[in-house]
């Protein structure tokens, strides 16, 4: 058997699909921004979730630390219950506040963090006792409208 | 009586397809139980790689850079409206590799290489290669069809990424060198809002499931042909239309159940 020119075309066009492949992963896709280092998971109670939707990012101070895993209905309390993977390199205080946030006027939500003072840090499997939940446009015209008809008197 | 007539026209070409049908089911049955002969003389699966993937490179990386571009502008004329170009990237890369790419490399593909397989195959049993192939006891089905089959199940995939790879690219080059949008944003945004798993690998699956479908149509038509001029035609004509359908009927049930607005 020898090597043919075929066999160099070919191989070039295997090349380029797995290479086209692999750009797509690396340079479109999220793939490079996936934690390979170990996380740990913690949940959150939230009395409204917006509009997030699982693999939505996990922020503090802007910085990726996480990924949301599931959202689920908590059946016993009517909340929403939210959990998420965050990197072991970080570790939050238990008094840790989670927020839903909005990137931007339009973009997607995320749920950011903003650690407490405590000393104690919260374990894997634990808790964010302290949650904000997502504002909901329609909620906060409805206020609006509420207050100034009130003031209006 | 010309009623009864038609109406036993009718039946006669229901029952043609149910009949073709089956046929295919069990070409399809041998191709890949005579498929271990492609994968012992593996340079038989390479020629037809040659032959099906590397001629399309052409056609595939032009017709991907064109459609980029195309989205590239359009985008930006409609995000422009809402002040939100910096989504170009996003809006750039979703649509290709979720849609664009596996449907319209498949579509040029099977125009491309699936009339090629039919027209090829057709020809050789006009001119009775088959026949003599079987004479020597050699199974035309695992010399001939499987080798085509799997090399078009296996540049299917490479040709839809390398299509919406470039894409990206001539959406990069419209957006970004000629436009201006900002670049970190338009690569950030694209790198927030495709996912791995569920828009790049789903839209791999796709482009394999549409090779599956063009290469096994081409192949078939061509089989099936009856040995004649016209026959080689109407069989050619019949899988770039056949499997043109397929494709996207077939896209239209791997959209349903890949992305279902979760």
């Amino acid at each position: 058997m020898e090597r043919t020119k075929l066999d160099l075309w070919v191989g070039a066009f295997v090349v380029a699909g797995i290479a086209a492949i692999v750009v797509l992963a690396l340079k479109v896709g999220n793939l490079s921004t996936y934690n390979v280092s170990e996380t740990y998971q913690v949940s959150a109670h939230f009395t409204n979730v917006g509009g997030l939707k699982p693999t939505a990012s996990v922020r503090s101070a802007g910085v990726l630390v996480g990924r949301v895993t599931s959202i689920t209905l908590d059946a016993t309390r009517y909340e929403a219950l939210v959990t998420m993977t965050i990197d072991k390199r970080y570790q939050f205080p238990i008094d840790t506040f989670a927020n839903i946030l909005t990137s931007g006027l339009l973009g997607e939500q995320y749920i950011g963090l903003l650690p407490g003072g405590e000393e104690e840090m919260l374990a894997a499997g634990s808790e964010f006792k302290k949650t904000q939940s997502a504002i909901v446009i329609e909620e906060l015209i409805g206020k609006f409208m509420f207050n100034k008809a009130s003031g209006a008197e | 009586m010309p009623i009864a007539k038609s109406l036993r026209a009718v039946g006669h070409r229901a029952v043609n397809v149910v009949w073709r049908i089956g046929f295919a089911t069990r070409f399809l049955y041998l191709t890949l139980t005579h498929s271990g002969m492609s994968f012992r003389r593996f340079q038989l699966v390479v020629k037809e790689l040659f032959a099906s993937g590397v001629m399309s490179l052409i056609i595939i990386g032009v017709a991907g850079l064109f459609v980029g571009i195309v989205l590239g502008l359009q985008g930006y004329e409609t995000l422009k409206r809402y002040g939100s170009e910096s989504a170009l990237g996003s809006l750039v890369a979703l649509s290709l590799v979720r849609e664009l790419g596996p449907v319209l490399a498949a579509l040029l593909f099977a125009s491309r290489a699936g009339s090629a397989m039919t027209a090829e195959i057709g020809l050789m049993k006009a001119t009775e290669q088959i026949a003599a192939m079987e004479m020597m006891a050699v199974s035309p089905i695992a010399r001939v069809i499987a080798p085509r089959f799997w090399a078009g199940i296996l540049s299917m995939p490479l040709l839809a990424a390398i299509f919406s790879a470039m894409g990206v690219f001539g959406g990069y080059v419209v957006g970004v060198v000629l436009i201006g949008v900002d670049e970190g944003s338009f690569w950030s945004q694209m790198q927030a809002t495709v996912d791995f798993q569920h828009d790049i690998l789903n839209g791999v699956l796709k482009s394999f499931v549409f090779g599956v479908a063009v290469t096994v149509i081409a192949l078939f038509e061509g089989f099936d042909a009856p040995p004649t001029a016209e026959g080689v035609s109407g069989a050619t004509t019949r899988t770039v239309v056949q499997s043109s359908l397929a494709i996207l009927l077939l896209d239209v049930i791997l959209t349903a159940f890949m992305f279902r607005g979760a």
